[in-house]
């Protein structure tokens, strides 16, 4: 119940502000009928609606997980923006097997196993990545190898 | 015989020994991708497009792999919901009903082979409706204009928010963020920036291989961190794997006509392969009456939802190839392949590269039988890769991803903005709405908007130009059915439980 209604009103804003954001497109001397702004207006229109609806009329709610597991789930989340930004500086072996031990960890908590899975898939992907399908990885920070 | 001249063509460029390689690699692959619980066809089929798209395949090669990815991820779904009750991914629900309480009695063996034949007079059957349905249809579509091409769209997305979820104004709203996502960018028309708030990289707009790798593949493993890894339950063993001749024969007609309930499912906009499982396993059950013991281990009801799974595969590619409109989830990834190819699904396709679509269907009929021996002799190899342990495939599964992304644009904000889509699909999963309508609203929303709009160029504003010839006012008339009918049967057509042990 409270699960879709904070959904539909977070639909709701976001539809209007997208509304809103819609009429300050730029307009140029190119000009059709039906011009750039009214396509995107119709679409917030029916999301708000649709928004008003789900708030008014909320589905059962769903079974949420405990604070613990949250946790976990944002902490995968850093893990995978860190990777992100780590990807290109970094090299791919160090960050990947740094980013595939730690999720491992997070679905299976078992230290030893978690940190192999991490080397074995940092190396493995790594040989069939750039060896069997010829991508172009560096796979160490560019100023280690001189 | 025209078809026959196309035939020959196609056979020309599938018995290529490259191509041919392309198709059992396809093959393999989507069977241990349909196996594997948490890789789904369509992420699965959603991974390996970037990748593919950097090895630099030609258009014709890439579509043969991934469409024998995707033919084999229907195959392979069976194989965990026989031995685990747990269906490797949606369409394959269906086939635990009776495939798991088979094998607890011990003919896991058994189960797998009939659903193997199943699959295989399925998606055979299939090839052949999409080689006779495609070309009539592709000639049909020679007559749509600009507003028939909206009404389509709107088809497209009323029936797969319609038939596909629970809920319609959640996959209305679906299907809005990923027309808004799509209207981010340079407009077509003007040429002036959308929704890029000023931010270079926003420029170009979302590349819908992002938001499919990201809303698919990302979000199971939040899903996974989440359930702690619960589903790794070992099921049945597998022992000595013999043919049963007998009960394949007994439902010979329970694959035809699943076959073809499943074909036509699959055809239809929005309905795709789940819904071809779910009526042909019910009408089977409807036919054979109660006394049949369907739910407890009858080998029909195997073979029905398999049939049907895999005939509404092939059906589903119909839509996808001659209107551009897919049917579902995976087509929608397919159709994701077709677009970065450059490749413009519709009847011009059939017209101007006949060696790409019957290239494409000659692969997949020689993948059919290349999945049949895969999956009845060599059933045992399958089995021992769905012992995989989640904690090594979904670190596999997101690293694979990351690389296939990067390797695309090799920019850090591609990546982030895929763990964005990750942690949105996780959410509006919990909150039950359909993912797929995001998918089909980002590939599709350009080119609603540029029909919408070319249509009132010609029409100079005139709204009603929209319901002027009867094609677009038949898809009119479907779409609002389509929408909104599903409200009133959804009583009638409640999904039976999965059996618990």
């Amino acid at each position: 119940m409270i699960s879709d209604r904070i959904f539909g009103l977070v639909v709701t804003l976001v539809a209007l502000a997208y509304i809103a954001s819609a009429t300050q497109i730029q307009t140029s001397f190119l000009s059709d009928p039906v011009g750039s702004k009214t396509f995107p207006i119709l679409i917030g229109a029916v999301a708000a609606l649709c928004g008003v609806i789900v708030m008014l009329r909320p589905d059962p709610d769903p079974q949420w997980p405990g604070l613990r597991r949250l946790g976990a789930i944002a902490f995968a989340l850093v893990v995978l923006v860190a990777y992100a930004y780590a990807l290109k500086p970094m090299g791919f072996l160090i960050p990947t097997a740094i980013a595939a031990g730690l999720l491992a960890y997070q679905i299976s908590p078992r230290p030893v196993p978690a940190a192999l899975t991490g080397l074995g898939l940092s190396l493995g992907l790594f040989v069939i990545f750039k060896y069997a399908l010829g991508l172009g990885l560096v796979a160490f920070p560019k100023g280690w190898l001189g | 015989m025209d078809i026959l001249t196309n035939l020959a063509l196609g056979f020309s460029v599938a018995l290529t020994p490259f191509t041919l390689m392309l198709a059992v690699i396809g093959c393999f692959l989507g069977t241990i991708i349909g196996a594997l619980p948490g890789l789904g066809p369509s992420n699965g089929v959603a991974i390996l497009i970037p990748i593919t798209f950097t090895m630099g395949l030609d258009a014709t090669s890439a579509l043969v792999l991934m469409t024998a990815v995707y033919y084999g991820a229907m195959y392979g779904g069976r194989i965990s919901s026989i031995l685990l009750n747990i269906p490797g991914d949606e369409p394959a629900l269906m086939t635990t009903l009776d495939g798991y309480p088979m094998a607890k009695q011990g003919r896991a063996g058994d189960a797998l082979v009939i659903s193997g034949v199943a699959s295989f007079v399925g998606a055979f059957l299939a090839t052949i409706g999409l080689m006779l349905l495609a070309p009539l249809l592709a000639g049909i579509t020679y007559r749509f204009g600009p507003p028939e091409y909206f009404a389509l769209y709107m088809l497209a997305f009323c029936t797969l928010g319609g038939i596909a979820s629970n809920n319609q104004a959640k996959a209305a709203i679906s299907a809005c963020i990923g027309l808004g996502i799509a209207m981010i960018g340079l407009d077509n028309t003007t040429g002036m920036p959308r929704f890029t708030f000023g931010n270079m990289h926003l420029m170009d707009g979302v590349d819908f291989l992002v938001a499919i790798v990201g809303l698919f593949a990302i979000s199971e493993v939040f899903v996974f961190i989440e359930s702690h890894g619960q589903s790794t339950s070992i099921g049945v063993r597998l022992k000595k794997v013999t043919v049963p001749v007998r009960d394949i024969l007994a439902s010979g007609w329970t694959m035809l006509r699943g076959s073809l309930v499943g074909f036509i499912a699959g055809v239809l906009p929005g309905a795709g392969a789940s819904l071809g499982s779910f009526l042909a396993y019910m009408s089977e059950k409807a036919i054979a009456g109660d006394k049949a013991g369907f739910g407890t281990g009858n080998p029909k009801g195997v073979a029905a939802p398999e049939a049907g799974n895999n005939a509404a595969a092939g059906g589903a590619l119909v839509p996808m190839l001659t209107l551009g409109v897919p049917g579902s989830g995976t087509t929608a990834v397919l159709l994701a392949l077709l677009m970065t190819l450059n490749i413009t699904p519709g009847p011009t396709l059939f017209a101007e590269k006949p060696d790409v679509v019957w290239g494409l269907i000659a692969s997949l009929l020689i993948a059919n039988f290349v999945l049949l021996a895969m999956n009845v002799p060599m059933v045992k190899l399958f089995v021992r890769i769905l012992q995989v342990p989640p904690h090594v495939l979904l670190p596999g599964v997101t690293m694979v991803s990351f690389v296939g992304i990067y390797s695309l644009s090799g920019s850090y904000f591609d990546l982030l903005m895929m763990v964005g889509f990750g942690l949105l699909g996780w959410a509006l999963r919990k909150l039950d709405v359909p993912t797929v309508p995001i998918i089909l609203g980002i590939l599709l929303g350009n080119n609603m908007e540029d029909s919408l709009r070319r249509a009132m160029v010609l029409s100079d504003g005139d709204w009603t130009y929209l319901f002027s010839s009867p094609i677009s006012i038949g898809l009119w008339i479907a779409a609002v059915v389509g929408f909104v009918a599903p409200i009133f049967l959804r009583p009638f057509l409640r999904r039976p439980q999965a059996i618990t042990d």
